[in-house]
């Protein structure tokens, strides 16, 4: 059995490169995907945690959080789609009309 | 002792696949697959950690149908190769690596002594049988609100993808 602390730490650096990538990419998609990495990240949490307290009620958090991530990128990417018909672009910085 | 090789193998293909995802600037289709990888990956260290239907689903929710959908737009959109010019804000994206190590750092810092030894795991744990018992009786009525997510989901996507509302 892997120690429980570095099965926490992937998942932290899995989330850490996933925030980088939300923060610092411009690219409409590669930013749900990044969003997808974190997603990830944490189910890799809660399924270390089902294993070490023996609970199978982590495990029922991942398959909630599998399928909010399918309707997400289901939705996301249909945003993505109009964006892309309305603007000709999924540059994030060309569309900060909400932006301060 | 194999566990562990095979863990840390897996957990090194992860974090170097996000990291490629991550600094990908110039092509998407290959940052799609770099995210199948780390997908895999992850799958396989679910394996590792007695979720085998987790497992599953993972690898064929994620690396079949979600990357799949992914791949699907990017290929819809075909995109041109100067659709990104060079980043204007140099200091912002400073901010955001620095902010991220920071989350990561502060989540690292709080592990040590804080987490208990594994459970010795009754059989079939993690299976489909075990996980399908819990998932109906206790967590039956997150199960059924699901469903209504996903109607949701689907009706936002074609309402959102159709040509115009006439």
């Amino acid at each position: 059995m892997v120690p429980l602390e570095h099965v926490i730490g992937l998942s932290a650096i899995l989330f850490g490169i996933g925030t980088v990538g939300a923060l610092t990419r411009r690219n409409l998609i590669v930013i749900l995907m990044s969003i997808e990495l974190m997603l990830n990240a944490v189910n890799l949490a809660f399924v270390g945690f089902s294993r070490a307290w023996g609970s199978l009620d982590g495990q029922i958090f991942v398959l909630m959080v599998i399928t909010v991530a399918a309707a997400e990128v289901a939705v996301g990417l249909g945003i993505v789609i109009a964006l892309f018909r309305n603007r000709e672009s999924i540059n994030v910085e060309d569309v900060s009309l909400l932006r301060w | 002792m194999s566990e562990a090789v095979f863990f840390y193998f897996f957990a090194f293909l992860a974090v170097a696949s996000a990291l490629g995802m991550v600094l990908n600037l110039r092509n998407t289709v290959a940052a799609a697959m770099s995210l199948v990888v780390t997908m895999v990956a992850l799958g396989a260290i679910y394996v590792l950690l007695e979720a085998h239907l987790i497992a599953v689903i993972q690898i064929m929710v994620y690396a079949g149908a979600i990357v799949v959908l992914f791949l699907f737009v990017v290929m819809l959109l075909n995109l041109r190769q100067d659709a990104f010019p060079p980043p204007r804000q140099r200091v912002v994206k400073g901010l955001g690596v620095l902010l991220a190590a920071a989350v990561c750092v502060a989540f690292l810092g709080a592990l040590p002594g804080t987490l208990p030894d594994a459970a010795v795991t009754p059989e079939g744990f993690g299976g489909y049988r075990e996980v399908g018992r819990v998932l109906f009786t206790d967590f039956v009525l997150p199960f059924e609100v699901t469903s209504l997510l996903l109607l949701a989901a689907m009706v936002g996507s074609v309402v959102l993808a159709k040509r115009s509302l006439d």
